[in-house]
Formats: C-alpha cells, sequence, structure tokens
C-alpha cells in the first residue's frame, strides 16, 4: 500500500521536518513494513507557477507545429515561451517553469532562443515535472487556479510516499485512515478519524433508488446501494483527488472511478459504481449457481463457478462481487444516474472468488482482510457527498440490507500483558494503549476488563490479541531476554544419530553429499525402468514445472541427473550420496473428513488424520562414476566398481551393528547380472552394483558407473550391543579351496564352510577365486581360522574341523576339496 | 704345527689388519671365515691346545684366549661400523620427494545444510531440547487447520502450497516444519522444548535467493511460566552462535495465525538489520487444537530458514550453489565445523 504523507497529515500533525528514516523507524515499531521511501520533488525548484494562456501564435515553418504562446504569470506583462504541445486553447491554465527555474534531472530553465524567437521559460507536461508518466501534453489546470500561485504546491508536487507491506490480518491499514492511526500511535500524536465527519443521516433509506437485498445470508452482513442522478458528464477530477490516487499507485480515470477509488483509498472500504440505466429491477446478493458467464470490466468472459459470490439483477449476474463489476453495468462516459455499492462481504467468499478467477483487485485485497463493518455505510455516504459536491449530482435514495456484525467484546485480565510478555506493565499502560487502538474499555473490575475492540479491528477476538497490540505499542525491546533451559537428558535419537554417523562415514571415505529436488520427470522413471512400488508417484497438483510433477519414489533419478551435471562441469570420479525421504502412492488414500480445531480432536479423528499421511522411508543412496583410487604420478588409479558399491552398501548396514546377508537379484535400473539385494534376517535394506548399460548410455553417464540404495528406516535397531569375548591363546589356521558350479554363489559356499566347520570358527576369508577351470567350475580358496577360548588347538582338532567344513559345502553346494 | 707366542702374535695382528682393512659387511664376512672361523690360525691353536701337558695348556691357553678376545671385539666394533655405513648409504639412495602429492582416494564432504542442521541440533540438545521430526508430504489439517490457518484463511494462500493428488486426500508438500511441533503437541505432556529442523516446500521460482524446496529449523517450548523474554532469550542465544557473541537481535511486530503476538526476528550483522525469521507466543487457539491446557501452559515457538542463515553466515551469494550439488561447493566444507 502505497500513502502520501501529505494525506496522513490531514488525519494527524506528522512533523514537517521528520527524516526519511524517523519515518521508516515509526511504521516499522508498529509492525508495518516499509518497502520503500519515495521522496517527491526533491528535484524540483521553483518558480514553477499557474499561468493562463493569453495568445497562441502557430508557427508553421518548422518540421513539427510549434506554438509560441502568450502567458499572463500574474506578473503584469505578458510572457512568451515557445511550446510543442497542442492540447491547450487560449484561456487554459497551465503551469509555467520560469527561468531559474530547475526541473528534474537537473534540467535547468532559462530564457533562450528557439525557434527563432525568444522562449522565457516553459510550460510543463506531468511527466517533465516527474508527477506521472503523462506526456500526451502539457498540464491543464483546473479553471479556478489562481494566477501566479506556487504550481509546486497546487500539484503538491512535493510529498514522501511511503510503500508499506500490509499483513493479512490488518485490512484496516490499507487506507489513510487506517495508517494515520498507525502513525499517530507511534508518534504519540492526536488524531482525527475521517469517518467522524461523514454525516450519512441525510441520505434517506427509501424505495427511490436501486433496491438491493443479501439472499445468501453467509455471503455479506450488511450492503448499502445509494442511488445518484444528475451526474454531471463535464464535471473533471479535481487536482487534489488525481494527484492522491496516482501517488497510491492508481490511476485517475474518470471522475465517477475517481471518487469511488478515492474513497477506498481514504477509508478502506470498496464500492462499486453501476450505471443506474443498465441496470433492471432491484440487486441481489447470492451465488452464481446456476449462472455460467460474466464478462468482467477488464473484457474476459469468466466461466462461473456455482459458489462464486456476485451481485446479479433478475436477468443475471451484474458483478463478481467484491472482486471485479461486470462490463454490461460499467459506468461510462455517457453514464448520468449511479447505483453505488458498499457492503461489508464475508472475507471467506471473497478470497475464493479472488483465487478462483485469479483476480486480486484493490477491492478483493482490502475484503478479503475483513473490512470494518461501519464503513459501507459511512463510505458510501462520503461517496455520495462527493458526487453532489463535485460533480453536481443528486441523492435519488438509499437502500439497505442486514446490519454490521461487531468483534464481540472481550473479557481482558490487564495482567495477562505482564504475564505473556514477560516483563511487567501496568494496568494503566495497558488502558492507554488500547484507547490508542479504538477499544472501548470497562475497568470497573480490575481483574477483568470489558475490552469492546473497534469495529476496524475484527482480528481482536482473543485475549492474546489484545496482548499483541500493547506488545507492539510499548515496544519488544523493553523486554529483558532470559533464557529458559529445558529438560535433563536431552539427546539425539538412536535413528537421528545412526543417520548421522552414516552420513559422516560415506563423506570420510570420499562420498560427497548432495540435497537434490524430489521434483522429478515420468520420463526419467521410465529410463529407469521402476516398476510395482517405485513406479507407484504422487503427483504435485500445481507443480512449478509440468516437466516434473512427481514425487521422487527413489535417490536415484537425482543422484544420476546430479552425476551428470557434475561431470558435464568437468569433475572427475564423482562420487555422491544423499540422504533423503522418497514418496510411494502405495496405500489406499481415504478422502479426508473436516475436522474441528476448537479442541483437541478425538483418538479416532487423530488415528485417521496420522493414516491419511503415507509413510515416507529415509534411503541413503549413491552414484559413483570413474575411480576409487585416483590416477596421478604413481600411475593408474582402480576404478569404483560393482563390488565397492556392494561392500559399501554392507558396511554401512555392518556400521548399525547388524549383520546383512548379500544375495544375487535383478532391480532395475542395476544391471541384470550385477545387483545385488542386502538384507538383514528377511527385510530388504538395500541394492547396490553397476548400473545397466542402457541407463548409462540414455544418461550419457560413463560406462561401469555404480550405484546402491540403503533403506536407512527399514535397519533394525538392537537393545543393547552384546561385547564379543576376545580370547587369547593361539589361532590355527586351516586353507581350503573348493571347486563349485560357476553359478554357485559365494556367500552359499561360505555360509556352508561356516556352518560345518563348528564353534571355534572365529573368521573366515575368501583370498582366492579362479574361474578358468573349464567345465564351468570355480575354484574358491578359503583360510579358516580357529581359536578356543582355552587352549591350544591340536592339530587333530583342526583338521577335523576343516573335513566337517568341507562335508558341509559339499552337502549344502557340490563343493569338491581341491586337490 | 707347533704353537708359539710369536706365532699367535702374528695371527692376532693379520686378524686386526684383515678386520681394520675390510671395506664393506661382505668383506668383513670373509675376514671372520679366515682369521675367527673353525679354520682360522687362532681357532686350530685354540684346538691344539688338547694334546699340550696341563702346564703349558695353561699358559698358551691364556694367550690364545687374550689373543681371540681382542679379535673378535675388534670384530663386533667394525662391524657396528660397517652396518652403519650401509644402512647410511641405503638410507641416502631411498631418499624421495615427500611433497609429491599423496596417492589418496577422492575427498568426500557433508553439505553445508547438514553440517549446519547439526550444529543448531547440537546447540539445542544441549539446552534440552529433543530434535523431533516429521513427513515432508504432510495432511493439510497439521500443516495448516491446527495452526489457525482454516481453509480460505488468507494466511494460506499466502504460503505458495504445492498440493498432491488426488486433493481430496488433502496432503500437501509441509510449507513449514510447523506440523511437526503440531504433531509433538498432540503426542507429548508439556513441558516440550523441541527444535524441528527439516525440508520444507513452497512453490517459488528458483533463483538467487529462493528455491521452492528449502530448509527451515522450528523451535517450540511448552512449559508454565513460559514468556516473551523466554522467546527474546532463547533467540539471542541462538543467533550469538550462529553469528558471533557480538550480533544483536530486535522484534518486530507481525503477524503469524499460528503465533499471537507475532514478531519478525532480525539481527543486526555486518553493519545492517537482516530478517532472520518468525517468532511468538503460540497462539491459544493452536494449544487448543492440540489439547493443551492454557490455563497452566504457554509457549513460544520460532522459525528461521536454513539456507538464509548459511548464505549470510558464509557469504554464499547464489542459492543454485546451494541446491545444484556442485562437488566443488560442499567439498570446501568437508566433514567437520563450518
Amino acid at each position: 500500500m502505497k500513502i502520501p504523507l501529505s494525506w496522513l497529515r490531514e488525519f494527524t500533525a506528522i512533523p514537517l521536518d521528520i527524516s526519511v528514516a524517523e519515518i521508516e523507524d515509526a511504521f516499522v515499531r508498529v509492525g508495518f513494513e516499509v518497502e520503500s521511501i519515495d521522496v517527491l520533488g526533491g528535484d524540483i525548484q521553483g518558480p514553477l507557477v499557474v499561468a493562463q494562456v493569453l495568445s497562441i501564435e502557430e508557427l508553421t515553418e518548422h518540421k513539427k507545429p510549434i506554438r509560441y504562446v502568450g502567458l499572463d504569470c500574474g506578473e503584469g506583462q505578458t510572457r512568451f515561451v515557445i511550446c510543442g504541445a497542442r492540447n491547450f486553447s487560449v484561456g487554459d491554465r497551465v503551469v509555467a517553469a520560469l527561468p531559474g527555474a530547475i526541473l528534474p534531472g537537473d534540467f535547468a530553465i532559462s530564457a533562450r532562443e528557439t525557434y527563432g524567437r525568444i522562449s522565457d521559460g516553459m510550460i510543463c507536461s506531468a511527466r517533465e515535472l516527474r508527477i506521472s508518466d503523462d506526456h500526451t501534453g502539457i498540464i491543464i489546470l483546473p479553471a479556478d487556479a489562481a494566477i501566479g500561485a506556487d504550481a509546486t504546491q497546487l500539484l503538491e508536487v512535493n510529498d514522501v510516499v511511503v510503500d508499506l507491506s500490509i499483513l493479512a490480518d490488518r485490512g484496516y491499514a490499507l487506507s489513510a485512515r487506517g495508517l494515520a492511526r498507525e502513525v499517530a500511535s507511534s508518534l504519540g500524536l492526536p488524531y482525527t478519524d475521517p469517518v467522524h465527519l461523514v454525516d450519512s443521516s441525510k441520505y434517506e433509506i427509501n424505495n427511490a433508488g436501486v433496491q438491493v437485498s443479501i439472499d445468501d445470508k453467509s455471503a455479506a452482513s450488511v450492503i448499502y446501494m445509494r442511488t445518484i442522478s444528475n451526474f454531471d458528464l463535464t464535471a473533471q477530477t479535481p487536482l487534489w483527488m488525481s494527484r492522491r490516487i496516482e501517488k497510491c499507485g492508481m490511476r485517475s480515470i474518470s471522475l465517477a472511478v475517481d471518487i469511488t477509488n478515492y474513497v477506498m483509498l481514504e477509508l478502506g472500504q470498496p464500492l462499486h459504481a453501476f450505471d443506474r440505466d443498465k441496470v433492471s429491477g432491484s440487486l441481489h446478493i447470492r451465488r452464481a449457481n446456476d449462472d455460467a458467464f460474466l464478462t468482467t470490466l477488464d473484457g474476459q468472459k469468466r466461466q462461473l463457478d456455482p459458489d462464486d459470490l456476485v451481485v446479479a439483477e433478475e436477468a443475471g449476474p451484474l458483478a463478481l462481487a467484491g472482486t471485479m463489476g461486470g462490463e454490461s453495468s460499467e459506468v461510462t462516459s455517457s453514464t448520468t444516474s449511479i447505483a453505488l455499492e458498499a457492503a461489508r462481504f464475508d472475507p471467506i467468499s471473497i478470497a475464493r472468488n479472488s483465487r478462483r478467477h485469479k483476480l486480486s483487485s484493490e477491492a478483493s485485497r482490502r475484503l478479503e482482510r475483513a473490512v470494518d463493518p461501519s464503513l459501507a455505510e459511512l463510505a458510501s455516504a462520503r461517496a455520495v457527498d462527493l458526487f453532489i459536491q463535485l460533480g453536481g449530482a443528486s441523492h435519488i435514495g438509499s437502500a439497505k440490507d442486514g446490519e454490521p456484525r461487531y468483534a464481540p467484546i472481550i473479557s481482558f485480565d490487564p495482567h495477562y500483558v505482564s504475564t505473556l510478555l514477560g516483563t511487567e506493565i501496568s494496568a494503566a499502560t495497558v488502558a492507554e494503549k488500547l484507547l490508542v487502538i479504538g477499544c472501548d474499555l470497562d475497568q470497573s473490575n480490575p481483574d477483568s476488563w470489558k475490552v469492546d475492540p473497534p469495529s476496524w479491528r475484527s482480528d481482536l477476538v482473543h485475549p492474546a490479541d489484545l496482548v499483541e497490540e500493547v506488545g507492539r505499542l510499548v515496544g519488544y525491546d523493553k523486554i529483558t531476554p532470559r533464557l529458559p533451559i529445558g529438560k535433563k537428558g536431552a539427546r539425539l535419537t538412536q535413528a537421528q544419530s545412526r543417520k548421522r554417523n552414516l552420513g559422516l562415514m560415506l563423506a570420510n571415505v570420499g562420498f560427497t553429499e548432495v540435497m537434490n529436488s524430489p521434483f522429478v520427470s515420468p520420463e526419467i522413471n521410465d529410463l529407469l525402468g521402476f516398476e510395482g512400488d517405485r513406479a507407484k508417484a504422487f503427483r504435485i497438483a500445481n507443480p512449478m514445472s509440468e516437466d516434473f510433477p512427481l514425487l521422487r519414489t527413489h535417490l536415484l533419478p537425482g543422484l544420476l541427473i546430479a552425476l551428470q551435471r557434475n561431470l558435464g562441469r568437468g569433475a572427475k570420479d564423482p562420487a555422491l550420496f544423499e540422504i533423503g525421504t522418497i514418496f510411494r502412492n502405495t496405500t489406499q488414500l481415504a478422502v479426508a473428513e473436516e475436522v474441528p480445531t476448537s479442541s483437541r480432536p478425538t483418538d479416532a479423528q487423530l488415528a485417521q488424520i496420522y493414516q491419511g499421511v503415507p509413510q515416507q522411508p529415509i534411503h541413503i543412496g549413491a552414484v559413483v562414476a570413474g575411480n576409487t583410487q585416483l590416477d596421478g604420478w604413481w600411475g593408474k588409479g582402480r576404478a569404483f566398481d560393482w563390488s565397492d558399491a556392494i561392500s559399501m552398501a554392507v558396511r554401512l548396514v555392518e556400521e548399525t551393528g547388524n549383520t546383512p546377508r548379500v544375495i544375487a537379484s535383478n532391480l532395475a535400473p542395476w544391471h541384470t547380472g550385477r545387483c545385488a539385494e542386502i538384507l538383514v534376517g528377511d527385510v530388504v535394506v538395500g541394492h547396490a552394483g553397476e548400473l545397466h548399460p542402457r541407463v548409462l548410455t540414455a544418461l550419457n553417464l560413463p560406462a561401469r558407473s555404480c550405484a546402491f540404495v540403503v533403506v536407512l528406516s527399514a535397519i533394525p535397531f538392537h537393545e543393547v550391543n552384546r561385547a564379543v569375548p576376545v580370547w587369547t591363546m593361539p589361532a590355527a589356521i586351516q586353507d581350503i579351496s573348493l571347486i563349485v558350479d560357476h553359478d554357485v554363489p559365494a556367500a552359499d559356499v561360505e555360509a556352508a564352510l561356516v556352518a560345518g566347520a563348528g564353534e571355534l570358527l572365529e573368521s573366515i576369508q575368501l583370498f582366492d577365486r579362479y574361474d578358468q577351470l573349464g567345465d564351468g567350475k570355480v575354484s574358491l580358496a578359503y583360510s579358516l581360522t580357529f581359536r578356543a577360548p582355552d587352549r591350544t588347538l591340536t592339530a587333530a582338532e583342526v583338521s577335523e574341523f576343516r573335513t566337517s567344513a568341507a562335508a558341509s559345502a559339499l552337502e549344502k553346494c557340490g563343493a569338491i576339496v581341491r586337490v | 704345527m707347533s704353537l708359539s707366542p710369536d706365532l699367535i702374535s702374528a695371527a692376532t695382528d693379520a686378524a686386526l689388519v684383515a678386520i681394520a682393512s675390510a671395506a664393506d659387511l661382505e668383506e668383513l664376512k670373509q675376514v671372520k671365515i679366515e682369521h675367527i672361523g673353525d679354520r682360522s690360525e687362532l681357532a686350530k691353536a685354540n684346538q691344539s691346545l688338547g694334546k699340550m701337558d696341563p702346564t703349558a695348556r695353561a699358559e698358551f691357553g691364556k694367550v690364545i684366549g687374550m689373543a681371540r678376545g681382542k679379535v673378535n671385539a675388534a670384530f663386533a666394533v667394525r662391524e657396528l661400523e660397517l652396518a652403519a655405513e650401509r644402512d647410511a648409504r641405503i638410507l641416502e639412495e631411498e631418499r624421495v620427494d615427500v611433497t609429491l602429492p599423496g596417492r589418496r582416494t577422492q575427498k568426500g564432504g557433508l553439505h553445508p545444510l547438514t553440517i549446519l542442521t547439526n550444529e543448531i541440533s547440537d546447540l539445542f540438545v544441549g539446552l534440552g531440547y529433543s530434535v523431533a521430526e516429521g513427513p515432508e508430504l504432510e495432511s493439510e489439517w497439521l500443516n495448516f487447520d491446527a495452526l489457525n490457518m482454516p481453509a480460505d484463511h488468507p494466511a494460506r494462500t499466502m504460503q505458495d502450497t504445492f498440493f498432491v493428488e488426488p486433493l481430496t486426500a488433502k496432503l500437501v508438500m509441509r510449507t513449514h516444519t510447523s506440523p511437526v511441533q503440531v504433531r509433538t503437541m498432540l503426542s507429548e505432556e508439556p513441558p516440550i522444548y523441541v527444535i524441528c529442523p527439516g525440508r520444507t516446500y513452497r512453490a517459488d521460482e528458483l533463483d538467487a535467493t529462493h528455491t521452492p524446496v528449502f530448509g527451515q529449523v522450528e523451535g517450540l517450548v511448552i512449559d508454565r511460566g513460559i514468556t516473551m523474554a523466554d522467546l527474546k532469550g532463547t533467540l539471542d542465544h541462538f543467533a550469538q552462535a550462529m553469528f558471533g557473541p557480538d550480533v544483536k537481535t530486535r522484534l518486530r511486530p507481525s503477524f503469524f495465525p499460528f503465533t499471537e503476538p507475532s514478531a519478525e526476528v532480525d539481527f543486526f550483522f555486518q553493519g545492517r538489520w537482516m530478517e532472520w525469521g518468525g517468532c511468538g507466543m503460540v497462539n491459544p487457539k493452536v494449544l487448543q487444537a492440540c489439547g493443551i491446557d492454557t490455563t497452566q501452559f504457554s509457549g513460544f515457538a520460532f522459525g528461521m530458514g536454513l539456507e538464509r542463515t548459511l548464505m549470510v553466515r558464509h557469504g554464499i551469494s547464489d542459492m543454485h550453489d546451494i541446491v545444484e550439488g556442485d562437488v566443488r561447493f560442499t567439498r570446501h566444507y568437508g566433514t567437520g565445523q563450518i
């Protein structure tokens, strides 16, 4: 909201010498964010005077027509100036900059010879004075402007315009009335409420004009419709009014429209003017229901929603209530009779109108923030005053429906202010601040005041709302800080510690963490071959980009694109990881029911709310392209391969104190023969291996790039990790070399050996694998370490364990001991 | 062979000369065989002692013993000398350029937002807070309704929300981590001291200072006698931990549906006031919706953007660097203190 200080000064005497910093501070202190402060006219120096055109001599010998104009500047003699504009005639009053004046852009005016004549000054356009962008001609002043008077004053050139960002609960501040009150209370100045100057009683409620009714009682509490006629078509908007409208960032259009906008800016009540002759019968505030279309003022034919709030005549809707008028009843340059609407519409209905039609107007912005209910009557009367005063109109009659509804009286313990703010604030101060914002107080019970909030503050409903008002006016800087200490024994949960540790582990072995957007394209999901649950993606109804409308079901799409980006920027051997949430649309989602917020929901309602939110597991994902041991002056490095990927995934799981198991898998987007599934017990906790060559080619990623994903939320927790005894007797090592079919998983062979080797097996390691035996056989050589807690094992004992292990491998895997 | 003192003396001298002139351990080994070994003159003399009569044996035995002792001692000394020379030579031969870049694996790193989140979590855990987390795809009731933002409340549209299909399920990408506060209040009895870090979503175009996916940390305290003074003290402590002990904060009146009174918290850093986040006393309507007895308990809440905190503190000028996952940006921070 832009507002000139000159307007605010009408209602409160802001000191003339106030600095920009002081203005900003005055607003910020009471909770208004200042977007900008624009000092107007600082770059203009007089003399700038009102002049009357006495004579016009057309000079035709030049490329464009030029006028040599005689001016009465109140100096007792005619002054002649050259002028290129043509929008004026003899007798008009114009703005003349006399020699010595300096206009914006450091444009110094002096007497000079041009077009073969002496030009002794300049006639100014609005743009030359930087008061608007209008440069279609020079400024024509009203006929009553005093010749020789200072035009900078008349045009209100010198001013300060403050642009404020108005919060959603402060609709009243979208007006000179509201902002003057705030700045007055901030600066401790007296304030005059402009509505006190309005006398609405002179406009009788009768049947003479357009009648109105609120058909849908939920749509508005009160509406006034005032009908005027004999509006003078030649009447112009006075300068003071158009200047104020322009300074507020709106355009001056015509007197009728300007009056409605002016009153809205002044008091905060949006008004709508219907051409009375284009309205038949009485007007109704109702829902659009079956009416399908309305063409609004901006020329758009809009499809109506049955719930849209409209102002309608019998034949159909005329306006989108509180949002935008309709074309058919628009006030035009030939309108002489006007029906003027002012209503206290239901804010939510207006917000919906505005949102459904993507139409945020000056009116809707105010009405959806709740307008002072008393203003429908007063602002409409103020506008009629102006129509009569400026447009020579006469009041035909006024109609009204409904009654203003005001916020209820609040029972308020003034001590609550100190209790909530944490600083002692006296009852006297509390009372003073509440009076400043316009409340009426009954303090007869010192512990329970009756506070009647002002009509324009429908946001003041609860005692806490009043505490805020007192707090912001007293100033939060008056509160002395105190640091509260929470609960003993606070710490991270097991899951939080685990997540942190695993991320740290990956970072310490060379992985770089990324945080990808979870919005992905359907194309990449298809490319990666996601099926089943991983193909069940949620869709964003209003995505930032139609190309990325899905929520990720897996971390790999984002990681692969980040890998691509890094390689594209020249990164060598990137290894990326992400720890993040994934989203799968795998449960039937019920229709959410309305749950009230006036008290805690029932357990059943809560269960329904919680169950309505899908499970969102946390995954750890990683992708690697290139080497794990880097190339260098020492020679070639070593590529990060499928086995590194599996071992990293296994290590992550082991780090949690669990014992993972690896089996062969075939899950997209991994290489069909190089994908491991990792389990804890029977729970799948991850996949790892080399990526599918088709995927790598399609994404233009290096061949043999690898990936692993661990489902962090699926890894079990253990109560206490029990100690493993450390035996100190000598170990006995037995090697065993086995021949198995090539498709027997090594993990199965190892498991069979472990099962047969007995309790004293301390560890087992595959130290050699040879696959050149032919006949589809491979040789696996294991080293088995045995140890007893209490004695040195004998050769005979150990040999027996080895034989038993071999027998188990033979039985379970068909393994033959190689001799 | 007949033994004589002269002979022994000559053999001893010969051995000592040979030992002294051995140039390296290899030569010394040969000297040992010739002059100390079983076939050396002195060894043979010693062996011949057995055939002597006892008187002469005692006398000669002493002479030979002394001679052999002298030779062995000289040998030991020379052997140590030669070993030291050899070691010195080998070490010199093995000298390398230690300034060559070390053989290494790739350097990794945690995302600075993770490091910052950990730092903030630790700070508040130290103050007796728990770290609370919740889903990013959240119910509208928890994200809005329970926070005094009923449908069509202008405040609800002021946060550009991502809605998720089907719309009837009323699920949104959470616009703040406040639903975690609500979940905490619904599941725990006061006193409650939690911070809620996490990812949040608003439909803002990605540019130098905005991103549709961003991190937030919110704090919530519900206890007996909690006032705005507690909020100010906590924010000051937090700001000082983030921006240094000299940072100043100020509360500017503002509006949020879930707090009353509400304020923006600004901090004065590097010569100017900057917006940090929102805060206020938890609106009694929110406490009611969560079933907390407002006659017994009051509370405060605050919320800050993690990216903004990071950008201001570390002089990051472009949001793209934070979200794009370029390893050059992240590796710079390593894994530790930032």
